[in-house]
């Protein structure tokens, strides 16, 4: 009952927020919300660390990009194209994750994701360190124009909430338990008859998916897609977006992100030094702060 | 000019050459982070940092003391070690008990902080470091010309290497360490203090970090970003030889060097990428490494 109503009271403050904020900047937050979230259904719930999860975001963003801009698509066809590049991403590269454990699962995500980085800086479509700019948002099922903010804000809210709705959905379906159960004890779930590694798979391909779908929204929601949104420390910054808001938890990645967007638009000014406070905002959350936000407010009111 | 599959031969082994420097790097940053994680299930992320920090002590002791080449090569490593003692004793040491992802995540906040603060007061283009006298010029070999320094760090870091495997599988020490590895309950209860062993052990693999940075100073850059940018290859490499071997680790890291190198030369716009395509071949055919013995 209570869960119900914050959903309702939080649902109720994300659509009247664009006449309150600055829709570009709650645009961007709902875009990384989307995006921790989706990484989150990995690690929170499979117990997967990926190191590259930008591969993902980031080369979603570019077909985004690319199919609104050169081949001129409405905006949901050029969401859906960088949805499926991730996707299809994300079956080739989980089919060679899987075949490893632990650390090194994360150690070959994060080689793979670099992989596709060197491809996106070589690619004659990325425009290498310009980054495609200046995608154009046009007219969502060539009816609405999106190129005002609010009504675009709109846009990404309901690309946001289709992605929600469907990593809860997981979450909470006889396959996110298998999840779970792997989480907590992959041997144990391997010999109760489950195929993990198909499990393992299926978890990767559907937070490649989601992931991609964050990247192409913010695409078109920000006009560009750049060599920054494929890069390690794109993936880093997923990392710890949902290590503060809460591993684990539905609501801490997005709430870590939308910290972390907010500090980066705040402290832009200090130049390197971002850096070296995220640098420092994970060591603290891995020493003294592991269940990160939400899982510290959860734990302290007795839920879970 | 004599050719080889239409290249010159003189170009071919200098990419060679160049390839063997590479994977000189690569064979010593994988040991270290195979000694570490051998005795602390930690991959040290932190790892390229703590090499762009040595090569930074080289060229800070060059540029404010005047402390040159030969000097920094033992300085440098112990100032990186001992940044390794603080960094274990004040932060892994209580990771022990925790998910293995942790330590993980630990190492990669301090390589963003090392990146960052180096970045905020040296900026992200490269300095030079000048490299010593003896090393200036060539040797002429008639049919190529090996330039001295890189002989020296191929030739150091072979030794390097070779003295890292001795040191571990032939002296008491080693044992100590091995014990360690397999059972550290039971080496305790012999009476050896692990934790000043652990400890140890951390020290000596950044340390060894440390001693790639300075060589790799006057060879290349000294920038904040050489650490990122040699860490992930590095971590490919430790996947496609797997780190429950030492001359795994060694053999690994010179021959993806080489093979770079060789494909510089027959296909360019692949070299930046061949590492990981091989490590997703390794990844399909022996899932465990080539060297491997993991579960």
């Amino acid at each position: 009952m209570n869960r119900a109503l914050l959903y309702a009271v939080l649902l109720l403050a994300l659509l009247v927020a664009p006449w309150i904020g600055y829709p570009v900047f709650l645009m961007k937050a709902l875009c990384f919300a989307l995006f921790a979230s989706a990484f989150n259904l990995l690690i929170g719930f499979t117990g997967l660390l990926s190191f590259g999860h930008a591969m993902f975001f980031g080369f979603s963003a570019y077909v985004a990009a690319h199919a609104a801009k050169v081949w001129g698509l409405t905006p949901e066809l050029a969401v859906v194209c960088g949805t499926l590049s991730a996707t299809a991403i994300g079956i080739v590269t989980g089919w060679l994750a899987v075949r490893r454990q632990g650390i090194y699962f994360a150690m070959v995500t994060l080689a793979l994701a670099q992989m596709i980085y060197f491809i996106c800086v070589q690619a004659p479509f990325t425009y290498a360190e310009d980054g495609i700019q200046g995608v154009p948002r046009g007219q969502l099922l060539g009816l609405f124009a999106l190129a005002n903010d609010t009504v675009m804000y709109y846009f990404v809210l309901g690309v946001f909430l289709i992605g929600f709705l469907l990593i809860h959905r997981i979450v909470h379906s006889p396959f996110g338990q298998v999840l779970k159960s792997i989480r907590e004890n992959e041997a144990r779930a391997l010999s109760l008859g489950y195929h993990v590694d198909r499990y393992k798979l299926m978890a990767f391909v559907l937070s490649a998916t989601i992931a991609g779908m964050a990247g192409a929204t913010k695409a078109l929601a920000l006009g560009l897609a750049t060599l920054t949104d494929v890069s390690w420390q794109m993936s880093g910054e997923v990392v710890l977006m949902t290590l503060l808001g809460g591993m684990g938890t539905i609501l801490g990645p997005s709430v870590g992100a939308a910290i972390i967007v907010t500090m980066q638009n705040y402290l832009a000014d200090l130049g390197s030094w971002v850096t070296t406070i995220m640098g420092a905002t994970f060591v603290i959350c891995v020493l003294v702060f592991r269940r990160g936000i939400v899982g510290e407010i959860a734990h302290r009111f007795g839920r879970h | 000019m004599t050719e080889l599959f239409g290249i010159p031969v003189q170009a071919l082994l200098g990419q060679l050459m160049l390839g063997l420097v590479n994977g000189s790097f690569y064979a010593i940053l994988s040991l270290g982070l195979a000694v570490i994680f051998g005795m602390l299930n930690i991959v040290n992320f932190a790892h390229g940092a703590l090499y762009m920090v040595g090569a930074f002590f080289a060229w800070m002791l060059l540029n404010y003391a005047g402390i040159g080449y030969w000097a920094a090569l033992l300085l440098a490593p112990i100032g990186v070690g001992l940044i390794g003692v603080v960094i274990e004793k004040t932060m892994l040491q209580w990771l022990r008990q925790l998910d293995h992802l942790y330590g993980l995540l630990l190492t990669f906040g301090l390589a963003l902080i090392l990146e960052g603060v180096f970045r905020e007061f040296y900026g992200s283009s490269g300095l030079p470091y000048d490299l010593p006298d003896v090393f200036r010029g060539v040797f002429d070999l008639g049919f190529m010309m090996l330039p001295k320094y890189r002989v020296w760090v191929i030739v150091m870091s072979i030794v390097l290497c070779g003295a890292t495997w001795f040191m571990i599988e032939k002296t008491r020490l080693g044992a100590y360490l091995r014990a360690g590895t397999e059972n550290p309950q039971l080496v305790q209860a012999f009476g050896v203090n692990v934790p000043l062993l652990i400890t140890f052990t951390y020290a000596f693999g950044v340390g060894l970090a440390g001693l790639a940075g300075v060589m790799a100073a006057p060879i290349y850059q000294v920038s904040p970003l050489m650490g990122s940018n040699i860490i992930i290859v590095v971590f490919a490499v430790v996947v496609i030889g797997g780190m429950g071997s030492i001359l795994g680790s060694i053999v690994t890291g010179l021959a993806l060097g080489l093979i770079e190198g060789l494909t510089k030369v027959f296909f360019a716009e692949a070299s930046t990428t061949v590492v990981f395509v091989i490590m997703a071949i390794v990844l399909l055919l022996r899932p465990a490494g080539l060297f491997g013995r993991e579960k």
